[in-house]
């Protein structure tokens, strides 16, 4: 495949679970800067199409390439040092480590087990957490144990953990499930400050959490882009209502 | 003022204090000889038990095949000392004099290959921590990387464990078989079954042990550590992080065999002798035993666990010959269901605790006190005239 301007060139892209085919020659092109989000019905293949991307499933075919390096038959952590940052539907993080060290521990240095072993918390390290975890909004709470957080602050910190990366492109799933409705202003706000200089990909439910952040959205369905497009466009396409309210 | 008492918590330093204190004052000074050699054959495990605490405490991964690399390194110091005990003249009457006796029985004429660089003290200094790494290497490399782990890596370490004993028993002329290497005398000369060089080795012993427990936590307060309970918590999120989570298990399964060699090594040194019954399943999984009933996240709880249940089983067999068996189950059992955090769990969640809350009830009390004084100075004045009066008048009665 040719190179390409993009952050994220998805070409052909084909995964088949024992001949089911999850995600079916799909191509998606996602600019630098740009907030993108996925939305389509449950089965569609929208999770399956991040995992892809951040190596946690491995394509059939086709090709996946992040600033024109082809990815799909890199290791994950070596994709994560390009520049992916995956946020999980669940939040994932360390339920018995404090705020402070959840980040810490995603702070990129000292990544081998040698680099690990000399790693210093060094005054810029603590400057860049206190950085970070100010704009999630838990600057106050790096001394709590994670696992103390509400389910927010928890979608947060994971946000958090990934921002400490830097990363180029941000993968999240679905960062707002279980968030009261005050949360999910300040999450959308706090997304829209965070997709500068980054690529970031959204899969979302909420149609008016979508209004709000997306740049661009794509409707997957059957594991194919089914429509693509400003949001205002996607929900008056007839193909897209029948999807969505079924036959 | 502050820091340094940070830095000592940190390092958990008033804990392994009290244990040196323990090893090195206490016990030399109250127990003989022959018990004290006891206790340092019992600290041999406790570097095991130590590793472990690494492995399956902070890594999250149990190994039931401990007992090979602690093999390893015994049959490696053993190898040396042996070599050293069949020097030609003590070995005349054999048919070929310079080999050890048990390849003499086996009809082995000359030296084997393998056993040559262990005449030299140095190579098998080396080859006490470098087998069993290499080893370690070996196996958790091929699993870490394929991501097998839980109780698959669990049976396969038991598996790796039957297959040494296996090994060591059936080539009866390289490795004296299921009697293993007896009749170790001399270190360099220097006759190792004296009780002056019982004493030399147990201070060793104590010593390599205090240095393994530092370096450990060391390990565990660095970055390192915290990915270790990171991944064992939730490894995607580490994996997707950007490490490459096999890495870190096997570092630190390296260096669990790496201390567990040391110990097989002064294990040949103090008690004299090493054998397949140091190597097999029952001891690899009773070492894992000595960790979980000191409690697997501490390192000084597992070398006190180790002491206790090697004394228990000490105790209870000389005392019980007959039941000894069953009452040390019993023990393993009640502990592990009592406390699923072992000894060390108990001191953490129950006693301090328990401790704090009464250290601050005194101090309570404490702060009521120069309130109260006044009031109490007043009441006491006049009954102490009334007693100085009385006795006065007691005198002049």
């Amino acid at each position: 495949m040719s190179n390409t301007d993009f952050a994220l060139a998805v070409e052909d892209l084909t995964v088949s679970f024992d001949g089911f085919k999850a995600i079916d020659a799909l191509t998606l092109y996602i600019d630098r800067n740009e907030l993108r989000v996925i939305i389509g019905p449950n089965g569609a293949g929208k999770t399956t199409l991040l995992d892809l991307i951040c190596g946690k499933t491995r394509a059939t075919g086709g090709s996946i390439k992040f600033k024109n390096q082809e990815l799909s038959r890199m290791a994950e952590h070596q994709r994560v040092r390009l520049g992916i940052g995956r946020k999980f539907q669940t939040p994932s993080i360390y339920e018995n480590l404090s705020v402070f060290q959840n980040m810490e521990v995603s702070y990129p240095a000292g990544r081998s087990v040698f680099g690990a072993l000399a790693f210093k918390c060094t005054a810029e390290v603590k400057a860049r957490v206190q950085v970070v975890a100010e704009d999630i909004g838990l600057g106050d709470k790096l001394d709590t144990e994670a696992g103390l957080l509400s389910h927010g602050q928890k979608q947060w910190l994971e946000i958090g953990m990934l921002l400490m990366q830097e990363p180029e492109l941000l993968l999240l799933d679905e960062p707002i499930a279980g968030m009261s409705a005050r949360e999910r202003e300040l999450t959308a706000e706090l997304l829209q400050r965070i997709c500068k200089n980054r690529a970031v990909i959204v899969i979302e439910h909420d149609m008016e959490f979508v209004k709000r952040i997306a740049h661009k959205v794509t409707v997957m369905h059957q594991g194919k882009i089914l429509a693509e497009g400003a949001m205002d466009q996607v929900q008056a396409d007839p193909r897209v209502i029948e999807v969505y309210l079924g036959h | 003022m502050n820091a340094l008492k940070a830095w000592i918590q940190r390092y958990q330093l008033a804990s392994m204090v009290l244990l040196a204190v323990l090893l090195a004052v206490v016990l030399p000074l109250t127990l003989d000889i022959f018990r004290l050699n006891l206790v340092g054959k019992y600290l041999t495990y406790a570097f095991v038990a130590i590793g472990l605490v690494m492995v399956w405490g902070y890594g999250g991964v149990l190994s039931l095949g401990q007992g090979v690399f602690f093999g390893l390194g015994g049959y490696a110091m053993a190898m040396f000392l042996k070599l050293e005990a069949s020097d030609p003249v003590s070995t005349a009457i054999q048919s070929t004099p310079g080999i050890p006796d048990f390849m003499d029985w086996n009809q082995i004429t000359a030296l084997p290959a393998l056993w040559v660089p262990f005449k030299s003290l140095p190579f098998t200094l080396f080859a006490v921590v470098a087998v069993p790494m290499l080893l370690a290497f070996i196996i958790s490399y091929a699993m870490f990387k394929r991501r097998v782990g839980g109780v698959y890596f669990a049976i396969i370490t038991q598996a790796v464990s039957l297959i040494l004993t296996v090994l060591i028993i059936g080539q009866q002329g390289y490795t004296g078989g299921v009697n293993g290497m007896t009749d170790l005398k001399t270190l360099l000369g220097w006759d190792t079954r004296t009780d002056s060089a019982k004493y030399v080795l147990y201070y060793v012993c104590v010593a390599l042990l205090l240095a393994s427990m530092v370096l450990c936590r060391w390990v565990q307060t660095s970055k390192l550590g915290t990915l270790l309970l990171a991944m064992r918590d939730k490894e995607d999120r580490v994996r997707f992080s950007g490490y490459d989570v096999a890495d870190f298990k096997i570092f630190t399964f390296c260096l669990a065999a790496g201390l567990s060699g040391i110990g097989g090594a002064l294990f040949s040194l103090q008690v004299g002798f090493m054998s397949p019954s140091f190597v097999g399943i029952v001891p690899s999984i009773e070492m894992v035993i000595y960790a979980a009933v000191g409690g697997r996240m501490s390192l000084v709880g597992a070398v006190y666990g180790t002491l206790l249940v090697n004394a228990g089983k000490t105790y209870f067999s000389e005392s019980f010959p007959d039941m000894w068996l069953f009452l040390m189950a019993a023990l393993f059992i009640g502990v592990t269901m009592a406390f699923p955090m072992g000894l060390a769990g108990v001191w953490e969640e129950r006693f301090k605790p328990w401790w704090k809350e009464r250290r601050q009830a005194l101090r309570d009390a404490a702060a009521k006190v120069p309130q109260a004084l006044p009031q109490r100075a007043a009441d006491a004045a006049p009954a102490e005239a009334a007693t100085l009066h009385e006795g006065a008048s007691a005198q002049s009665a």
